[in-house]
């Protein structure tokens, strides 16, 4: 049971944007910009990122279901999900994204931890400015998000299908729009 | 030196601000919704909260520029401030607000950090469901505000007039609109 009195039937983050519609909207605007719209990184690159970030976190939720939407943007490819999240120098990703990768790392572990070591590796790599500012960002937002959702006790169910099928929908929707589905239409105007 | 090439000029957030509009947008929208919007916590209570994560995150422009920000909120009240970064459970604070203050610090530590025995100590001190939740979140924000200010070596100057310039614009404007221009002039 979460630790304070949430809407029901609505799990992880979802329970706790109904509860809050006013800070549930730039929560959603900020996820939408950093995975979702145009960017030279892929939208299943920036997702592996905000999966590996919750997953280091130790966010069941999380790491769950931006999991199924990396998957959903990688042609289904659950293994490399799981690959990437336990051992991602040895996944079939570009040496670019393990870079980045990397640095996400240091974020999950403190500001302070990003070395200019590992900017000029990415750099090296192939990545942007712009590239590394939103690893930097992701990365830093999802230190957000996993707190927010488990230093609620939010429910966090069990159940791969549920993870699968609406990681499909964000995959193909985005967030603000799936977002409509429990925020008063006043907020997501 | 900065990991990337950010404005040049803009101390600590308000650089990566200029750097991606896009994103600094909803991340004001969040800061000003938390700290300066309607709440039954004022502003100065939740501003030491802020205060207080972003010491334990040991993010030199955010502890300084919301405790400054608190400062403006409290009568300028600039030791408790220090007081409530380094020992508030001795500090002249209400005692909902010192339980809030320990979730906060479990928050920062980890979402898994906070206890149903700290929620009820809250609880048992009068802070709501919202008060909880907000404070949660605000712990929350500021470990990805602080990620963000420290992780991309933000420029971070040791100016005691700034920051408090920076403190009463926040203190009296919010987060909507930027603090920075006020203190370029």
């Amino acid at each position: 049971m979460a630790y304070i009195q949430l809407p029901e039937g609505l799990p992880g983050i979802r329970g706790a944007m109904a509860f809050r519609p006013e800070t549930a909207k730039p929560l959603n605007e900020l996820v939408e910009i950093l995975l979702h719209a145009p960017n030279s990184l892929t939208p299943g690159e920036r997702e592996l990122i905000a999966t590996y970030v919750s997953s280091e976190n130790d966010c069941y939720y999380c790491q769950k279901i931006h999991g199924a939407i990396a998957a959903a943007s990688l042609n289904d490819d659950e293994a490399l999900v799981k690959k990437v999240k336990h051992d991602f120098h040895n996944a079939e990703i570009s040496p670019k994204l393990k870079a980045l990768l990397v640095i996400a790392g240091h974020v999950q572990k403190g500001g302070k931890h990003v070395t200019p070591d590992d900017v000029e590796n990415a750099r090296a790599q192939g990545a942007t400015d712009l590239e590394i500012h939103d690893t930097v960002l992701i990365a830093a937002a999802f230190c957000m998000y996993n707190r927010y959702v488990d230093g609620l006790g939010t429910t966090q169910p069990r159940d791969e299908a549920m993870y699968r099928e609406r990681g499909k929908r964000v995959a193909r929707d985005g967030y603000v729009a799936v977002s409509k589905e429990y925020l008063p239409a006043e907020v997501t105007a | 030196m900065p990991h990337i090439s950010l404005p040049e000029g803009l101390p600590g957030i308000t650089s990566g601000f200029a750097f991606r509009p896009e994103t600094a947008k909803p991340m004001r929208e969040l800061a000003h919704v938390l700290l300066h919007g309607p709440s039954t916590l004022s502003p100065g209570e939740r501003e030491l909260i802020a205060t207080y994560v972003s010491s334990q995150n040991d993010c030199y422009f955010c502890q300084t520029s919301h405790g400054a920000a608190a400062a403006a909120q409290l009568g300028k009240d600039a030791g408790l401030v220090e007081q409530v970064k380094h020992d508030f459970l001795e500090a002249h604070i209400s005692d909902k607000l010192k339980a809030l203050l320990v979730i906060a610090g479990q928050v920062q530590q980890g979402g898994k950090h906070v206890s149903s025995e700290s929620i009820e100590n809250a609880r048992k001190r009068g802070a709501t469901d919202l008060e909880i939740h907000d404070t949660v979140l605000i712990a929350a924000a500021f470990c990805m505000y602080n990620r963000y200010v420290d992780g991309l070596a933000t420029w971070q100057p040791r100016d005691p007039a700034m920051y408090s310039s920076m403190g009463e614009h926040l203190a009296t404007h919010g987060y909507i609109t930027p603090s920075m221009e006020v203190v370029a002039t």
